[in-house]
């Protein structure tokens, strides 16, 4: 098996690593995986923090290091978790997207107004007549909001960007 | 005899680092206190990241062999910690446990003050000459801004509240300013830590705050407060026995076993 073959098999496996709060989306969907290497049977995955106290992190880490393991040819695995470039918000995929919905969060807004407010649509019914609730939610990357349409109530990814 | 700072970036990070630790071990005291649920939820968040960035200091300094993050973070004892006075004093009369008297307007106006102060401080670090401490920087920011949002959001409404809470926010800010000597010193270590480009000196940190929070104080009618000369300096490991007591109640758990993985 060659090193690309390697490689595949390893973004194949973290494509099975979730969030461990939310089970629709994975590492690299949610634009986490920065870079993976792989020098003879030793393997280095640079991962961006979402957000730098996020308990969830670790469980992260320890799932990676073994699921990855298991790949054929990988004798050892590290993990590191790096700031530069900085996890923005903009990183989530299409698919991360559309995971984070069917698990009833709003994905982030993709453009932040010009006195840095935001605007998401509901992710059960899509309206925009929505209203925020709380900035702060229960976990530190997501907001809550109530859908005046649905009358739902609902968690959106907050927008994370360097021009904050 | 003047001391000698071989390495003013470990200086600089466990300012920075204790300063967080203490901040979010005095919010995480406020949890099922806070005025309402939307709000204990806030706090807790703020709270957690907060904890989040003092892990990112205190980890920086792990790397530069100085210990394990989590042994620098619980069992350093008072005299070697380097947070400001502003962030050990505790929430108010009583314990989280029983009777907790807290007092919601000096919790609003600690951390307001705090946290503007953490932002100038913060922007400086972005283009600090260490590059690590420049990128934990542009990661804190962004979290940051979400905090200052909401502190002001607080501070600005609790002053142009009730003449009540006005009287009550304005006897909590003059406990926050008597005790913010500190917030902007590097102590002794000072001119080490700016010679060396890390962040800016004290003195342009300080005008820039000033300039920061006009619009803010502009907005409640109060005068931008100026800090006097501090009468202990935390940032030397001049510090109450208020500090004492809270590494006290947060190292309890990691002490009963050093040894452990938590
Ligand atoms: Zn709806």
């Amino acid at each position: 098996m060659t090193a690309v073959d390697t490689k595949d098999q390893i973004y194949q496996v973290l494509e099975t690593i979730k969030d461990p709060e939310i089970d629709t989306v994975s590492v690299l969907d949610l634009g986490m995986v920065e870079h993976v290497e792989i020098e003879g049977g030793h393997v280095t995955i640079k991962m961006l923090p979402t957000f730098s106290g996020c308990p969830a992190l670790n469980i992260i880490q320890g799932n990676i290091e073994r699921a990855v393991k298991t790949v054929e040819n990988v004798d050892s695995v590290e993990v590191q978790f790096i700031f530069n470039p900085p996890w923005t918000s903009d990183r989530i995929t299409e698919k991360g997207r559309e995971g984070l919905k069917q698990f009833g969060i709003a994905p982030p807004p993709k453009y932040l107004e010009e006195d840095g407010s935001w605007h998401v649509n509901c992710p059960y019914c899509n309206s925009e007549y929505v209203t925020m609730e709380n900035i702060f939610g229960p976990t530190a990357c997501r907001s809550i909001l109530y859908c005046k349409s649905c009358k739902n109530p609902f968690e959106a990814m907050k927008p994370i960007s360097t021009l904050m | 005899m003047t001391q000698k700072f071989e390495n003013p970036v470990v200086e600089l990070l466990f300012q920075l680092a204790d300063d967080d630790y203490l901040f979010s071990y005095r919010g995480s005291e406020w949890l099922g206190l806070a005025p309402h649920i939307e709000e204990d939820v806030a706090f807790s968040s703020i709270t957690q990241d907060t904890m989040g960035h003092a892990t990112v200091y205190y980890r920086l300094l792990e790397g530069l062999g100085l210990g394990a993050a989590d042994s620098l973070a619980h069992i350093r004892p008072a005299a070697e910690r380097k947070n400001s006075i502003l962030v050990e004093r505790p929430n108010g009369e009583g314990c989280y446990m029983e009777n907790p008297r807290y007092d919601w307007a000096y919790a609003v106006a600690r951390s307001y003050i705090y946290t503007t102060a953490k932002k100038i401080k913060i922007d400086s670090l972005k283009s600090s000459s260490d590059q690590s401490l420049a990128e934990a920087a542009v990661k804190i920011s962004m979290e940051l801004y979400y905090h200052l949002l909401h502190w002001k959001t607080w501070f600005v409404q609790l002053f142009n509240a009730t003449e009540e809470a006005r009287n009550r926010m304005t006897k909590a800010l003059e406990k926050v300013v008597a005790d913010s000597g500190d917030l902007f010193s590097f102590g002794d270590a000072a001119s080490e830590i700016t010679n060396a480009s890390l962040i800016e000196s004290e003195q342009v940190l300080l005008n820039r705050w000033t300039e920061y929070v006009k619009p803010v104080f502009e907005t409640i009618k109060v005068a931008v407060p100026t800090f006097g000369k501090p009468e202990r300096n935390g940032r030397n490991g001049e510090h109450t026995n208020e500090l004492q007591d809270a590494i006290d109640t947060m190292s309890e758990v990691y002490a009963t076993d050093l040894a452990a993985a938590w």
